[in-house]
């Protein structure tokens, strides 16, 4: 038997003796967990919001909470062990505990993304600096360093040659953390200055954004401007496809176009922001609404 | 239209917050004045702090 709990913020349309069937997880209400809570509340769907800085599972008590949770929260270690504990105690969490194990992480997502046979950009593993070295040799030059986990473009560094390089690996040897030390390269494609962003909800390619920016780093959180995309059906076959192979129900998939026109699977982002996609459509498109949709269809099973 | 519920203090520079009428708890604003990132501890009584710093493992 177990017991979860949290500090628990109830909805409008929430009776207080009632604990609704949905929650929503996330320490920070930014834009998006803003809209997606006005858009359960304009639906009149109870939920509650849980805040994982308080939150904690254990056994010994009977569990009583909300059967099915979407997971906003904004760090990718808090969201994945919130995952798999609420999913021990027998709830749906979306996107599930595995598929934020794969999508979080830019080495399983590119395995998952081989597996299934998904273009991808050549990539590298390497188990240290040193080998990382090596292995830059051969993917070779321009390739792009990342960290395996993190977002926003953040410690993304490009190199041009053997000396940055060596340079770059040798503060990363420094870095603390062992998991920093294993390095995921990947080869720079040629693209123009734009990447795709796809929206995908449980299956279907919702809409799309170009992310145009002056920098190399096309992240929406770094500058990046978002202009409004009808996804083609080959961007929404490879985006579906891509969100399927990590299991994710809700993604936001990065391709690139090499300079032949070729799409390319980047990543595919777990717990999707859209501040830039929702503003590139305005009314046009309803993002929130839909995630507001597919829970009030999870709700009822 | 959006209207001033309460007027918590920003604890950064103590200028008024102005919370939305549809402010939510651990909702992230923005000091007009210092532009600090704040996060609203509660709405009922209103009350900000100072939003946690980004964290290496944050995103999507």
């Amino acid at each position: 038997m177990t017991s979860i709990r949290s500090a628990v913020n109830r909805s409008a349309t929430t009776t207080p003796a009632a604990s609704p069937r949905l929650a929503v997880l996330a320490s920070r209400v930014r834009f998006e967990e803003k809209s997606i809570m006005t858009a359960l509340d304009r639906r009149g769907i109870a939920f509650e919001h849980l805040d994982p800085r308080t939150l904690f599972v254990a056994s010994g008590t009977s569990y009583t909470g909300p059967r099915l949770v979407l997971n906003r929260e904004v760090g990718h270690f808090r969201a994945l062990y919130a995952a798999s504990a609420l999913e021990s105690v027998g709830v749906t969490v979306v996107n599930s505990a595995a598929a934020t194990h794969l999508a979080g992480d830019k080495w399983h997502t590119s395995a998952a993304l081989l597996r299934h046979g998904l273009p991808t950009p050549r990539t590298a593993l390497a188990i240290t600096p040193d080998a990382a070295l090596a292995a830059l040799e051969e993917i070779g030059y321009p390739a792009v360093l990342k960290p395996l986990v993190g977002s926003w473009g953040r410690l993304v560094t490009r190199v041009t040659d053997s000396t940055m390089a060596g340079a770059v690996l040798e503060h990363i040897a420094a870095m603390p953390s062992p998991q920093s030390h294993v390095v995921y390269v990947q080869e720079q494609v040629a693209k123009a200055d734009r990447d795709i962003r796809i929206l995908v909800v449980a299956g279907r390619a919702l809409g799309g954004t170009y992310r145009r920016s002056t920098e190399w780093r096309t992240n929406v959180a770094r500058g990046a401007v978002s202009e409004p995309l009808a996804p083609s059906a080959e961007h929404a076959e490879l985006a579906v496809a891509a969100a399927a192979a990590v299991g994710t129900e809700l993604a936001g998939v990065d391709l690139i176009e090499d300079l032949e026109g070729g799409l390319t699977v980047l990543e595919v982002n777990d717990r999707v922001e859209f501040t830039g996609l929702q503003g590139a459509h305005g009314r046009d498109l309803d993002v929130a609404g839909a995630i507001a949709d597919l829970l009030a269809a999870g709700t009822r099973t | 239209m959006q209207q001033a519920v309460h007027a918590p203090e920003c604890p950064e520079c103590a200028t008024t917050v102005t919370l939305d009428e549809d402010a939510r708890v651990s909702e992230i604003i923005e000091c007009v004045d210092c532009r600090s990132e704040l996060e609203i501890a509660s709405v009922e009584p209103p009350k900000v702090e100072l939003a946690p710093e980004v964290e290496e493992d944050w995103g999507e």
